[in-house]
């Protein structure tokens, strides 16, 4: 028996616990570290929905998604070290007195 | 049989919520680490098992080890060898070890038990997911070759910018 409404909801749960972390947590590693979470509990859903029809395309996306966390969270931590040295900080408050 | 994704589903959970209430940089990050392996472990119950070697060669492997490069990059110093201190002593290290040693405990049962996965209709093994990925799937790997092309040119311009940045001061 497939497992599918609880893949579901676990995919949620952990999607809606980054969406809290993004939104709660105010040191910008953190911040990050739940976009790593929310992409992950995408690519769940990808694979459970995958899994219920028995089709390799969600295994495929989530090929994707990872591909994607790599480039998003290697050009983050690369901004994280640029604010650090700016502001000395690393507080995402810091940035709002950002002015372009 | 679900029990398996029943128990791995409740660590990934509890290790996620783990993270977001640690105030320490490394303590969330071994937290994120067990989530994500607990979330291999889901994949393959789920009959994927090519995805789940991915995510914890890539998740919990590669991009991981960048975010403890930035962790150690960003407090060097006397505090730090003062925190490495703090990180040795039971409480910091227990947590994360329980967790992991129950996902070690279904791994063995899932070798142990035999080959097929329990909660999984059918394996999808490497060679669909390849055939996918390179037959109907060709634009999207040639667009995730320059999506990660453009990562890696936008990292080296942003520590290369800072670089000449400190040359001149």
């Amino acid at each position: 028996m497939l497992p599918i409404r609880e893949g579901f909801a676990l995919a949620g749960i952990l999607f809606a616990l980054g969406i809290i972390g993004v939104l709660a947590r105010r040191n910008i590693i953190f911040v990050l570290m739940s976009i790593e979470v929310m992409l992950n509990a995408a690519g769940l859903a990808f694979v459970v929905a995958g899994a219920r029809w028995q089709q390799p395309d969600g295994q495929v996306v989530f090929l994707f998604i990872l591909a994607m966390a790599a480039a998003e969270v290697s050009v983050g931590l690369a901004l994280v070290l640029e604010l650090y040295h700016q502001y000395k900080s690393l507080d995402t408050d810091a940035i709002s007195r950002m002015r372009g | 049989m679900t029990i398996v994704f029943d128990v791995a589903g409740a660590v990934a959970i509890a290790a996620t919520i783990m993270m977001l209430t640690r105030t320490h940089a490394v303590h969330a990050l071994l937290y994120l680490i067990v989530s994500l392996l607990a979330v291999a472990v889901v994949f393959y119950d789920l009959g994927a098992p090519f995805v789940a070697a991915l995510e914890v060669i890539v998740y919990a492997g590669a991009i991981m080890v960048l975010f403890v490069f930035v962790v150690m990059l960003l407090n060097l110093g006397e505090e730090a060898s003062r925190a490495e201190r703090g990180l040795l002593t039971p409480g910091i290290w227990i947590g994360p070890s329980v967790l992991a040693a129950i996902l070690l405990a279904e791994f063995g049962w899932l070798l142990t038990r035999g080959s097929a996965p329990p909660a999984a209709l059918a394996n999808i093994g490497p060679a669909e997911v390849g055939m996918a990925l390179f037959g109907s799937y060709l634009i999207g790997v040639e667009l995730a070759s320059m999506l990660l092309l453009g990562g890696l040119v936008g990292a080296y311009h942003l520590g290369w910018k800072e670089r000449s940045h400190a040359s001149h001061s």
